[in-house]
C-alpha cells in the first residue's frame, strides 16, 4: 500500500515543500494511530503544503534500509532538508511540531 | 630429586575433558576457529544466540566475522552481518588483511551486511513505538541468502541511540525469542561494563552461552584471553585460553589440546654426542619429539644443544635456532671455545638464528614470528634457548599454552625440537618445568655439584617416552673439544684436560 495522500491537489500540481514519508509495519494499532495524528497535524499546521507517502515495510521490506528505519512507526520528512526522523505513534504534538522544524525547541 | 619426579608425573596426564555419551550434548555449529571449537567440544550451540562480550579492541567483531566468513565458505552456511558500528567498507577493508574479501561473499550471496546507523540527536521521539523495522530488515537479510548464521554487532549501540530504555529491553528480549524461533545460530557482541559482562547486562537475555574475551597488559606485554563463561547443556572448557590474533586470523590456544594424533615416527636423530646417543639406546632421539634440557646457570645447556644443532648440519638438515638471551654472535663465540664452529652452517646457510629480547613484545606475537620463521627456512631441527626467558613475558599458564601450540605445530612438521631451560632454584623448578615438562618427550637435566672442592658436571635423562634409556647420572666435562661424558659408570674420561666453563 504505498500510497501518496494529496489534500490539496485542486490549489497546486507543483511539488510540496514539505515531503513526509510515514513507515509502518501493517495495520497496527500504533501505526493507524500516528497515521491519523499526522493527518491531524498537517491538516492544522501545513494545509496545502504537504505530501504523506505511506511505506509498509511488510510489502517492502527493501526500503527499510535506505531510511534507516529501526523502530516504528518512523516518520522521515524528506522535505525541507535536512531530513529529519520522528519516530512513535506521534502523539506528542508538540514533539511532533518540534520534529518537523515548525516550532522552536524549548 | 624424588620431589622432581612426582612432580612430573603429576603433570604428564592431560587434563581430559569429561566423557559424553554420544548424543546428550546439544547440536553445535563449528566457528572454524582453530582452538575454539575443541574448548567447546563443537562449537556454538546450533540454532541459538550466543554473547561473545570484552573491552574496545578485545577481538569481539573479529571472531565474530570470523565465525560468519567460516560458515559461508567452509561451512555452506550463508550469514547475515548487521552492524551498528562500521559501515560495510570500514568492515571490509579490515579484515581484507586477513584475507577476507566481504565484497566477493557478499556477490555470491553468501553474505548480507546492513549498516545500521542509530543517532539519537537525529531523532525525535514522539509516544510509542517498537523495533519492528529491525526485525524487518534482519527478517528481509536472512530470507535474501537463506542464511543459518547472524552476527549482530554491538547491539547496545542501540541505548545510545534511543531514548526510551524499557522498550529497548522489551524488544531487546524479543529479539532474542525471535532469533531462536528463526533458528540461526547467532553471536550478539557486547562491550564489557563495570561489574557486568556487557554494559546493558545483554547477559540476562542470552542464556544459551557466553564466551568472555579479555585483553590484557602485564609488564607492558598484551595478552588476550577467551573464556567460555557459560554454555548451557554442553560440556566446556572453563579455563582462559590465551588467544592469537595475527595475519592468519583468530586462534585459541587450548592447553589440553596436545594433538594426539601426530604420526610417532620411528626414526632416530643423533643429539650429536656419541655417549648420550648411547644413553637412549645408542640412537639419539626420535624425529620429531621434543627434548627438554634443563639446568641452572652454566650446567652446559647451550652447548648440548649447540652440539645437536652441529650434528644436524653437518648431515645437511636445516637447523632454526631461537635465541631468547644471547647474540647470535655471542653463541658462535662461546662455542668456538669448546670446539664447535657454527659459523661456516650459518654461511652455508643451513643454520639460522632468530634473536629476540623476550620483553619486545607479547607472547602471541612471538608465536606468531617463530610460526613464520620456520615456515620461510623449513628447518627440520629447532632449537629454543632459553624457552625459560619467555616466562618473563606471562604467566606461567600463558607460557605453557604457547608452548603448547608451538611444539604441538613442530611436532606436525616433523621438526625436532631442543629446548633449553633455565633452573635457578629449587622452587623454580617445580614452577617452570612443572608447567612444560608433560609437552616434552625427553627430558635431560643437567647438574652441577661440588664434591670435595671440586666442581663436577653431572647429567642424566629424567624421561624418555617411548624408548629404552639410560637412568644413570654421568658426569661430563667441557672441554675444547666439546661435550664429553664420562663412560659408563667411570668417570669422565677428560678430567685431565683444560675444563671450560660455559655461560
Amino acid at each position: 500500500m504505498q500510497l501518496s495522500e494529496d489534500r490539496s491537489a485542486t490549489l497546486s500540481s507543483k511539488p510540496k515543500a514539505y515531503q513526509l514519508r510515514l513507515y509502518v509495519a501493517g495495520q497496527t494499532p500504533k501505526s493507524i494511530l500516528a497515521l491519523r495524528n499526522l493527518q491531524q497535524i498537517c491538516e492544522e499546521h501545513l494545509q496545502g503544503r504537504y505530501e504523506i507517502e505511506i511505506i509498509d515495510l511488510i510489502e517492502n521490506p527493501q526500503l527499510a534500509r535506505g531510511d534507516q528505519i529501526l523502530a516504528l512507526p518512523t516518520l522521515v520528512r524528506r522535505l525541507p532538508e535536512p531530513i529529519k526522523k520522528i519516530i512513535g505513534d506521534l502523539s506528542n504534538t508538540e514533539r511532533v511540531l518540534v520534529g518537523l522544524d515548525l516550532r522552536e525547541r524549548v | 630429586m624424588n620431589r622432581i619426579k612426582r612432580l612430573i608425573s603429576d603433570a604428564d596426564v592431560l587434563p581430559h575433558p569429561p566423557h559424553v555419551p554420544g548424543g546428550r550434548e546439544l547440536p553445535k555449529t563449528p566457528t572454524g576457529i582453530r582452538g575454539l571449537d575443541e574448548i567447546t567440544r563443537g562449537g556454538l550451540p546450533r540454532g541459538r544466540p550466543t554473547l561473545v562480550c570484552g573491552g574496545p579492541g578485545s577481538g569481539k567483531t573479529l571472531l565474530a566475522l570470523t565465525f560468519l566468513v567460516n560458515g559461508a565458505i567452509r561451512f555452506d552456511e550463508p550469514g547475515v552481518l548487521m552492524t551498528f558500528e562500521e559501515n560495510g567498507e570500514e568492515i571490509a577493508s579490515d579484515v581484507a588483511s586477513l584475507g577476507f574479501d566481504l565484497p566477493e561473499l557478499i556477490h555470491a550471496q553468501k553474505l548480507s551486511v546492513d549498516y545500521v546507523r542509530v543517532e539519537r540527536s537525529e531523532i525525535e521521539e514522539t509516544g510509542e513505538y517498537d523495533l519492528e523495522g529491525l526485525f524487518v530488515r534482519l527478517d528481509y537479510a536472512i530470507r535474501t541468502v537463506s542464511a543459518k548464521r547472524v552476527v549482530l554487532d554491538t547491539l547496545e549501540s542501540l541505548f545510545a541511540g534511543l531514548k526510551d530504555d524499557a522498550v529497548l529491553r522489551a524488544e531487546l528480549r524479543r529479539l532474542f525469542r525471535w532469533l531462536k524461533d528463526k533458528g540461526v545460530t547467532a553471536v550478539i557482541t557486547g562491550e564489557r561494563g563495570d561489574g557486568l559482562l556487557t554494559k546493558q547486562g545483554l547477559e540476562e537475555y542470552v542464556s544459551d552461552a557466553v564466551i568472555l574475551l579479555d585483553h590484557r597488559v602485564h609488564d607492558q606485554v598484551s595478552t588476550r584471553r577467551l573464556r567460555v563463561v557459560k554454555y548451557r547443556g554442553s560440556h566446556h572448557g572453563t579455563n582462559e585460553y590465551p588467544f592469537l590474533i595475527d595475519a592468519t586470523g583468530i586462534s585459541v590456544l587450548p592447553v589440553s589440546s596436545m594433538a594426539l594424533e601426530h604420526d610417532a615416527p620411528l626414526d632416530r636423530i643423533s643429539a650429536g654426542i656419541q655417549r648420550l646417543d648411547g644413553m637412549f639406546g645408542g640412537k639419539g632421539y626420535y624425529r620429531g619429539s621434543t627434548v627438554l634440557v634443563s639446568g641452572a646457570a652454566g650446567t652446559g645447556k647451550t652447548s648440548l644443544a649447540a652440539h645437536f644443532l652441529d650434528a644436524a648440519c653437518r648431515r645437511g638438515e636445516r637447523c632454526l635456532c631461537f635465541l631468547f638471551e644471547e647474540s647470535p654472535q655471542q653463541l658462535i663465540r662461546n662455542m668456538r671455545s669448546i670446539g664447535i664452529d657454527l659459523e661456516p652452517w650459518v654461511t652455508a646457510g643451513l643454520l639460522r638464528f632468530h634473536a629476540d629480547r623476550p620483553s619486545r613484545y607479547g607472547l602471541e606475537t612471538h608465536l606468531a614470528t617463530m610460526h613464520q620463521v620456520v615456515a620461510d627456512f623449513q628447518p627440520t631441527v629447532v632449537v629454543l634457548d632459553p624457552v625459560t626467558n619467555l616466562m618473563t613475558v606471562g604467566t606461567f599458564a600463558d607460557v605453557q599454552a604457547m608452548l603448547t601450540r608451538m611444539i604441538d605445530h613442530l611436532k606436525t612438521e616433523n621438526i625436532t625440537a631442543l629446548l633449553t631451560s633455565l633452573t635457578p632454584g629449587q622452587l623454580e623448578i617445580e614452577r617452570t618445568e612443572n608447567s612444560i615438562s608433560s609437552l616434552m618427550d625427553t627430558w635431560i637435566v643437567l647438574a652441577n655439584e661440588d664434591v670435595g672442592g671440586h666442581h663436577r658436571r653431572g647429567l642424566y635423562v629424567l624421561k624418555s617416552r617411548g624408548m629404552a634409556h639410560s637412568n644413570e647420572l654421568r658426569e661430563f666435562a667441557l672441554t675444547d673439544q666439546g661435550l664429553d661424558i664420562a663412560a659408563n659408570g667411570g668417570p669422565s674420561v677428560s678430567t685431565s684436560r683444560t675444563v671450560k666453563h660455559d655461560s
